[in-house]
């Protein structure tokens, strides 16, 4: 068995996050007799919205509403979970860039386990819990277990455990406001610097180019942009790309990018970790060229082309101006 | 400023194909290439730059067997001043919180203003850095890009969000920081380098120098415990076209033509 299981509401400027659905799924799949508590952090009258709006998927919602939670700071949030949530009590977390500063510490404060980026869960038999998550970038998976019956604190990854449905499961807000006790952090929230804005707005282009690790070198992606112009698309990229400083950061589709949403997504020499598809919405026809068989991009993608892109491209391109 | 950072030893998966071995038990070892984990070695150079502006010292410590040393090296090769070893076979199989044990126990046996992670590991969770500083007591930032030194009390730190925002925060010393790739350009280690650091003693700490109870790491004392390595199937993959490359080019410019990838 296993203890009550509590959800992270994730909110940011009054709209709840689509993980607040998603965490209901994930608990159910976990223990199917489960009814989760949901857990709201904020402050304000934007802070009872969120909460009413969470009741179509949980039964019971707890809200904690206090200014120096107004920001959702992670060591705030691990101070008072730790506080008001049972000892044994099974927690999920989005594992965004929020879970991923909770979760970890949480854990150790708690003395419960951790389980991170969890892509899915094969049922509770005692109390051992059976996960599924990824490794190397999502080239294999692995099957782990561990026993959640002191506890748990499991991240849970965004976008997996969707649901269809729609109804209302009319459940009910409580305050708990009054039980939010020493909360002083050691990291005080500044404010949040927008990403810039660069030359071409990717998230308006039907049609993208865009590179990966597999261009090897900076002088390669001229091979990437020629093709772009044959097709009339604009070349977009993925993390190490911005990171080796080769193209701007307002070119990098990912979670920690850009999200677009084109009609055809041509990607050369990424390998498709769940980051860059996390920026990739709206179903694209997607075509990925790679030379590692492997590469997760190949479980997407609608075409895929073995081989080595400084190879194809050049000739792909080729083929494209004569065929015009 | 005394600055501790965390490394690890990995597959490099820019250079390997990973794949499941015959019986799922672990992915296939052999021929592996393996190097310093990527997040890491920003980490390192981040060390380096910081000490340069404000003095201090660089220690490179990590978890692991006498292949896990020539990454310590590699990375002291950078401009590090020291490393450590932390390696005992009763270190072997642990979880993330058996290393946050063990690099525990190393922080507490030196001084440091400051210890720095990667944001995450191919074969990690993430979970080091996080725990490491609640098991310590310190603030906490994971995913850092940014890091500007205010004065001997405090950093203002910059964390990269959702969506290539960033998150700034001013942080408390001393910290604990997991450092997210990009945040600096780590420079190139030649062989000069390299060799300049052959020579260097490494201390090795094993269970006993570090105080640890054998049962509370290693294989024994993980709580998350791996069965099996697969590979899921997905859906239907990809539609994989064969061929000539002047055939594949010409099937793919039909199909992108079909649907409107080419204008």
């Amino acid at each position: 068995m296993a203890g009550h299981v509590f959800a992270y509401i994730s909110h940011k400027e009054g709209k709840v996050d689509d993980t607040a659905q998603e965490l209901a799924v994930a608990a159910k799949k976990i223990d199917p007799d489960a009814w989760p508590t949901a857990v709201v952090v904020g402050s304000g009258s934007e802070l009872d919205q969120i909460s009413n709006e969470v009741t179509a998927f949980y039964k019971e919602v707890w809200k904690f509403d206090n200014e120096a939670l107004a920001y959702p700071n992670a060591e705030a949030i691990r101070k008072l979970l730790a506080s008001v949530l049972p000892s044994d009590a099974v927690v999920l977390l989005p594992h965004d860039t929020f879970g991923m500063d909770l979760g970890p510490g949480l854990s150790i404060k708690v003395d419960s386990v951790f389980i991170s980026d969890v892509v899915d869960f094969q049922g509770l038999d005692g109390g051992n819990l059976k996960v599924v998550r990824q490794e190397y970038s999502g080239q294999v998976s692995t099957h782990s277990t561990c026993n959640i019956s002191a506890g748990a604190i499991i991240n849970v990854r965004p976008g997996v455990f969707q649901s269809d449905e729609s109804g209302s499961v009319g459940g009910q807000v409580v305050d708990k406001s009054s039980e939010v006790g020493d909360i002083a952090v050691g990291r005080r929230f500044l404010e949040i610097v927008e990403a810039e804005v660069g030359d071409v707005d990717i998230t308006k282009e039907d049609v993208l180019v865009s590179v990966g690790r597999g261009i090897e070198d900076q002088d390669n992606i001229e091979i990437a942009e020629e093709l772009a112009e044959a097709m009339g698309a604009v070349v977009s990229c993925s993390r190490p790309i911005v990171d080796a400083k080769w193209l701007e950061k307002s070119r990098q589709v990912g979670t920690s990018g850009q999200t677009v949403k084109p009609k055809v997504y041509l990607a050369v020499g990424i390998s498709g970790s769940f980051q860059h598809l996390g920026g990739l919405k709206g179903n694209p026809f997607i075509v990925a060229v790679n030379k590692n068989p492997k590469a997760p991009i190949f479980q997407v993608a609608d075409v895929g082309v073995v081989g080595d892109l400084l190879d194809f491209v050049p000739v792909l391109t080729e083929k494209i101006q004569e065929s015009k | 400023m005394e600055i501790l950072v965390c490394v690890k030893r990995v597959p490099d998966t820019a250079e390997n194909e990973i794949e499941v071995n015959s019986d799922g038990s672990d992915i296939e070892r052999d021929d592996l290439v393996y190097s310093v984990n990527e997040w890491d070695n920003y980490a390192v150079e981040e060390a380096i730059q910081m000490v340069d502006k404000v003095g201090g010292s660089v220690t490179v410590v990590s978890v692991g067997d006498e292949d896990a040393e020539e990454v310590v090296r590699r990375e002291m090769a950078m401009g590090g001043d020291n490393g450590i070893l932390l390696s005992d076979d009763t270190f072997q199989g642990s979880d993330g919180k058996g290393i946050a044990t063990l690099l525990k126990a190393a922080v507490e046996k030196g001084k440091y203003d400051l210890i720095l992670t990667g944001a995450q590991a191919d074969d990690g969770a993430g979970q080091v850095g996080g725990m490491l500083a609640a098991m310590l007591d310190v603030p906490y930032a994971s995913v850092v890009n940014f890091i500007e030194i205010l004065d001997d009390t405090k950093l203002k730190v910059g964390r990269e969000i959702e969506g290539g925002n960033q998150e700034l925060n001013e942080i408390d010393l001393p910290c604990v920081l997991s450092i997210q790739t990009g945040i600096n350009e780590p420079r190139y280690v030649g062989i000069r380098g390299i060799r300049k650091v052959a020579s260097v003693e490494i201390p090795v700490w094993g269970a006993s120098d570090l105080g640890i109870a054998a049962d509370s790491v290693g294989g024994t004392g993980a709580q998350v415990k791996r069965l099996d390595y697969f590979v899921p199937e997905l859906g239907e993959g990809a539609e994989i076209l064969e061929g000539s490359m002047e055939e594949v080019a010409e099937k793919l410019i039909e199909l992108l033509k079909a649907k409107g990838g080419i204008k």
